[in-house]
């Protein structure tokens, strides 16, 4: 075990934690400002890699095809909110859950009527096609430092424009008292198909991220927004800072824990035993920290200052 | 009271399940083997849909990981199994136990929280344990493993033959039974109010000295073995076991259950069981692309049944009474 090796999985968890963010950060806006649980974010995370597919081998051009595939997902993302789940922000939490959760049947079934059931992989872009060597003599795949890079830039932009735009400032104050900003005459129904759009987007644009690496199949949404929700749990709900910082530790620890947890669990146990108790651990690791968190901090690492 | 019940009886809603309990108890007798396992499954469905009702209809503890106690149990039974062990007098309360055991310590920690958090938390566990069984090997992890046989019940003079498809049936029938009553009396006792009092206002409640948290974690942990027993039966109705008993479409699934029959209404998750697994059997029939039409039949239901069956039944009887003058019926809510 050298520098280099642990560095290269430090820097596969930052790229996984940047997937995770640009879906956790649509889901913590919705949900902070909202109120609103959305399963379906998930779906829209399929939908986004699936048109990627399409249009890149329409076209022949990855970035061309993603270029195609966004527009298409705010399309998808605008009616859904439009036609089904505006309805639904006034009910309570279960209600949310439940229809949310019948639009993820809904989604998973319409996509595997549209492109079969086996899921689409395209070729590897050529123009991402090469290794990065960093400083220190690592060698890593450019694509994968491309995603980290879209992450820091979309958390900045998010950064911006939440906290130095008139928008954003709507939107925290829509955050803090929704009907208050309603009865001072801004168009609150305008401002959540808004931030339900820019949700959608980032949705889908993490799984246009991930299609060279993974392809799209059916029911890729939902591990990952699963975890999106334990990153904004332990983010704290609403606090675009705590799951930038959360998707950033999550990352780490599935990464890292994918890759030494057994070599590390081999100095205190049998090898035998690390073997079965190394991939157990790893996978269940997140989850741990999760109710670590709960248990010293229930309401998340950095709650929105607001509330 | 006799007169009570009888007035209960004498309704739409008193004929419909009391209709329902006749059809089920004389089942065999018209339907065939075919049915009658389809039956078994729905009714394990609905003992797992009343546990999950006793926290979310009379707690509003919205629990999105109830298919944790269905994995936790019917793991339990296939680990016995794989060791040879098939008495049932061993298989079963360890099972529940264990259970009890995995609900108290998720409970313990989710209560902490309320609402939203709530809801993702009790996924977030039951993901965790759905990645635990899936990377055991000796289980073999997402394929699962078969069971030969049913857990073996001998009482010396008289064995109960559990391979056999009637006496499955009758059994399950049994608990159903005998989990509505539980439920029935446990939510009509002074702990049932306490816990539908901290569901209507927790914080009223603790203003008038009752500490809400141990019984809410108690009602948790009485629903986490009662899952648990679902969980038992359905591993050994399909004696087979793997990670997707607990995967979270499962705890959708319970869910949509207990809503669709009605939240909080003793009988709703038999309704909702029912519906929802016969709908699923009809849609099949007609085409393989069922869940395009239960995504947004789940919609619908959300939007513009929040009572559930059960609630539309209590309506029914509600508008033929006051159509035809017979008085007040305030009193229907609580009792039943």
């Amino acid at each position: 075990m050298n520098t280099a090796l642990v560095m290269e999985h430090v820097l596969n968890g930052f790229q996984l934690g940047m997937l995770l963010f640009l879906l956790a950060a649509g889901l913590t806006l919705i949900l902070g400002i909202m109120d609103f649980v959305n399963l379906a974010h998930g779906s829209l995370y399929m939908v986004g890699a699936f048109f990627a597919a399409t249009f890149t081998k329409l076209t022949g051009n990855f970035g061309l095809g993603i270029l195609l595939a966004v527009p298409a997902v705010l399309l998808v993302g605008l009616v859904v909110e439009i036609v089904a789940l505006r309805t639904l922000y006034a009910r309570n939490h279960l209600d949310q859950v439940l229809a949310t959760f019948g639009l993820v049947l809904f989604f998973n079934e319409l996509v595997q009527i549209i492109w079969g059931p086996q899921g689409l992989v395209i070729p590897f872009p050529s123009a991402f096609d090469f290794t990065v060597t960093l400083p220190g003599g690592i060698t890593y795949p450019a694509y994968r430092l491309l995603i980290i890079g879209m992450g820091f830039v979309v958390a900045f932009g998010l950064y911006l424009l939440v906290g130095r735009t008139r928008l954003g400032m709507l939107i925290r104050a829509g955050a803090s008292n929704r009907d208050m900003v309603g009865a001072l005459g801004v168009d609150i129904k305008l401002l959540f198909t808004f931030v339900f759009g820019i949700g959608a987007v980032l949705a889908g644009l993490a799984g246009m991220l991930y299609l060279p690496i993974g392809g799209a199949y059916i029911g890729m949404g939902e591990l990952i927004l699963i975890n999106a929700l334990v990153v904004i749990v332990i983010g704290g709900i609403g606090s675009i800072r705590g799951a930038f910082i959360a998707s950033i530790i999550m990352g780490l620890i599935d990464a890292l824990g994918r890759a030494f947890l057994e070599d590390f669990l081999n100095f205190f146990m049998t090898e035998g035993a690390a073997e079965t108790a190394g991939p157990a651990l790893s996978a269940m690791s997140v989850y741990i920290l999760m109710a670590a968190i709960l248990v010293f901090r229930p309401q998340g690492l950095f709650p929105p200052r607001s509330r | 009271m006799m007169a009570g019940i009888m007035r209960h009886i004498v309704s739409v809603r008193g004929i419909v399940i009391v209709a329902l309990l006749l059809y089920l108890l004389f089942l065999p007798y018209y339907a065939s083997a075919f049915y009658i396992n389809v039956f078994t499954r729905i009714l394990i469905w609905a003992i797992a849909g009343i546990s999950l009702n006793l926290i979310l209809g009379y707690g509003g503890m919205i629990s999105f990981g109830h298919a944790a106690y269905l994995g936790v149990a019917a793991y339990t039974v296939l680990a016995f199994a794989e060791q040879g062990i098939y008495l049932g007098w061993v298989q079963w309360p360890v099972a529940i136990i264990l259970a009890g055991v995995v609900s108290a310590f998720i409970g313990t920690l989710c209560l902490r929280t309320r609402g939203l958090h709530f809801i993702m938390i009790t996924l977030a566990f039951t993901q965790m344990l759905f990645f635990f069984f899936r990377s055991l090997d000796r289980f073999r992890g997402d394929d699962g493993l078969r069971i030969k046989k049913r857990s073996e019940f001998d009482f010396g003079w008289f064995e109960l033959d559990l391979m056999d498809r009637l006496t499955f049936y009758y059994l399950v029938f049994a608990i159903l039974l005998v989990a509505l009553l539980f439920v029935f009396r446990l939510v009509n006792s002074r702990f049932g109010a306490v816990l539908r009092g901290s569901m209507s206002n927790d914080v009223r409640m603790q203003a008038i000295g009752v500490s809400t948290y141990g019984y809410r974690l108690t009602a948790f942990v009485i629903a986490g073995m009662m899952c648990g027993v679902a969980g038992l039966l359905m591993a050994n109705m399909e004696r087979f076991v793997s990670p997707a008993v607990l995967s979270w479409t499962v705890s959708g699934d319970l869910i949509f259950i207990v809503v669709l029959g009605g939240s909080g209404r003793l009988f709703g998750p038999v309704f909702g069981a029912l519906v929802f697994f016969l709908l699923i059997e009809f849609l099949g029939d007609i085409t393989i692309h069922w869940q395009l039409i239960m995504g947004p039949f789940l919609v619908l239901v959300v939007l513009f049944a929040r009572t559930g069956i059960d609630g539309a039944l209590n309506g029914l009887d509600h508008k033929l009474r006051v159509r035809f003058g017979r008085g007040q019926s305030g009193d229907e809510e609580m009792s039943s």
